[in-house]
């Protein structure tokens, strides 16, 4: 897995200055406590509303997958008592590996914004949640977390807390319901963890990309944070690129950078393409022939029916069958349900089986219409937002894929080759995994 | 007054669409459909007859819809 900038600018490796271009977080090569400190200098100590507000300044979204504004949650959390303050390290999105990256190339980084949240909250724990799984992330998080509780930088003292390799367990209210020893499966909101989480305390769920961000926001300020990006949707983010790419891995590139430079970046397209997928298995195919001049923010992305979420980008070359692809993730999403709520159990398997009808080739007129219907009946019915991922997921499959379907229908495919693009956990992996 | 669904609480037994139709209908697998928008005055009673029915107390009537979010009070879930 490479680590790469679209665009290197000016770095100055060593220097703790601002840096002017990218890399923002990928410059960061400091594992160790002393280097990370030689590259970022000290944890910054301001006062809280003063972090709240620079944060707020530069228009920090969080980097999860639901673009929701930082210091909107940073206030509605500081507004209560005895705060808990969550990194949210999970990334249950098979196709998402840059918070994996952060953790192990930049602990501290995000350990620092981490303990600038506490300090902006007043929060009495903070806790690091990621994969169990993850052994080289686990590790990695425990060596920097003691190296900081040796010198006593943090203001509370940090928990390292291993959580169930599913989906959905990096979902907010499901973090929470695991790290108050239930299951990792999400619960009815409201309330909302920032209004009653952990132990029934106000509970700041931070993604580990959106806490990285502050921690440079608050050494280098808001002004410098909006020099990348526009001015609704400023500065980098991290994207995972995969598929029919040379060269595969997680790239920092400004909000606003064209999607096709981010594949030139990671090495571009050998091959021709037949959709793209954005936003991990919650978001949207854009088909490639649409991709021209769409960018890498939510504004542009709009326009074709995708969104940011959590940064995936997976090029899906011609040569492989994306219905094919879509089907197996539409099963997998279906497998991933809590099993809580009628319409996501039901609904996704029915609609997982009718994928698989239509990759199958085994399938009619009257498979599309209830697609249709299906697709049309589940969205925003359950407790959480799987439902209405897994719906999006889909409905852009078929609109996308809607040629493939007619050559399946024929008992053609235009797939020449049997390659598994799409990753999906195996099953022995996630089965029986909620505690 | 709103009607709000519990949808972890919800078996799909199905009669609060056999009483109050005119806001509740059955998807495809048995499990109502509520429609969110204020329940005028004339509707009231069918509404109650719902929620009462309901053998799980899955489905309420409330006061704000579910978009306003009102500070914590009472207990978790």
């Amino acid at each position: 897995m490479t680590a790469t900038t679209l665009d290197p600018g000016d770095t100055n490796a060593g220097e703790t200055t601002a840096p002017v271009g990218l890399p923002r977080l990928l410059r960061d090569t400091a594992t160790a406590l002393d280097d990370h400190i030689a590259q970022h200098g000290p944890l910054p100590r301001s006062a809280a509303g003063v972090l709240i507000d620079e944060v707020d300044a530069a228009g920090l979204r969080g980097r999860g997958g639901a673009s929701f504004p930082t210091a909107t949650k940073l206030r509605a959390v500081a507004a209560g008592r005895r705060a808990v303050v969550v990194a949210n390290g999970c990334e249950g999105e098979p196709a998402s590996t840059k918070d994996a990256l952060l953790l192990t190339r930049a602990p501290h980084l995000v350990l620092d914004g981490l303990a600038l949240a506490a300090m902006a909250v007043r929060a009495r724990q903070a806790i690091v949640a990621t994969e169990r799984v993850r052994g080289d992330v686990m590790d990695a998080l425990a060596r920097a977390i003691s190296e900081r509780a040796a010198r006593g930088i943090d203001p509370v003292p940090v928990r390292l807390v291993g959580v169930p390799p599913r989906y959905l367990a990096g979902e907010e209210s499901a973090l929470v319901h695991f790290l108050d020893n239930g299951e990792a499966k999400p619960t009815n909101v409201p309330p909302r963890p920032f209004e009653r989480g952990v132990h029934g305390r106000p509970t700041l769920v931070q993604n580990v990309e959106t806490l990285a961000q502050i921690a440079l926001i608050a050494r280098h300020g808001a002004e410098w944070f909006r020099t990348l990006g526009t001015e609704s949707e400023p500065g980098s983010a991290l994207f995972t690129v995969s598929g029919g790419v040379a060269t595969p891995g997680v790239y920092e590139a400004a909000f606003n950078t064209r999607v096709t430079a981010l594949l030139d970046a990671a090495g571009g397209t050998p091959a021709p393409l037949s959709a793209v997928l954005v936003g991990g298995y919650f978001g949207a195919w854009v088909a490639a022939s649409r991709l021209d001049g769409v960018r890498l923010g939510n504004e542009s992305l709009r326009d074709v029916g995708a969104a940011l979420g959590c940064g995936v980008v997976v090029a899906m070359p011609a040569s492989v069958c994306g219905l094919r692809e879509a089907a197996r993730v539409t099963r997998y999403l279906a497998e991933e349900s809590a099993g809580q709520c009628g319409p996501c159990v039901h609904g996704l398997a029915a609609v997982a089986a009718a994928m698989d009808a239509l990759a199958r080739g085994r399938h009619d007129r009257h498979t599309t219409h209830l697609l249709g219907r299906w697709t049309g009946q589940i969205a925003g019915r359950g407790a959480c937002r799987h439902p209405d991922g897994a719906v999006r997921f889909v409905r852009s499959a078929l609109e996308v894929f809607a040629d493939e379907i007619a050559w399946h229908e024929q008992g053609r495919c235009s797939a020449t080759e049997t390659t598994r693009l799409l990753p999906v956990p195996s099953s022995a992996v996630r089965d029986g995994q909620w505690r | 007054m709103h009607l709000r669904l519990d949808p972890i609480t919800c078996d799909g037994h199905g009669v609060c669409a056999e009483l109050f139709p005119e806001r509740i209908e059955l998807d495809d697998w048995g499990y109502p459909i509520v429609d969110a928008s204020p329940i005028p005055e004339r509707m009231l009673a069918d509404a109650r007859r719902a929620v009462f029915a309901c053998p799980v107390l899955a489905l309420k009537l409330v006061e704000e819809e579910l978009a306003v979010t009102a500070r914590p009070t009472g207990s978790r879930r």
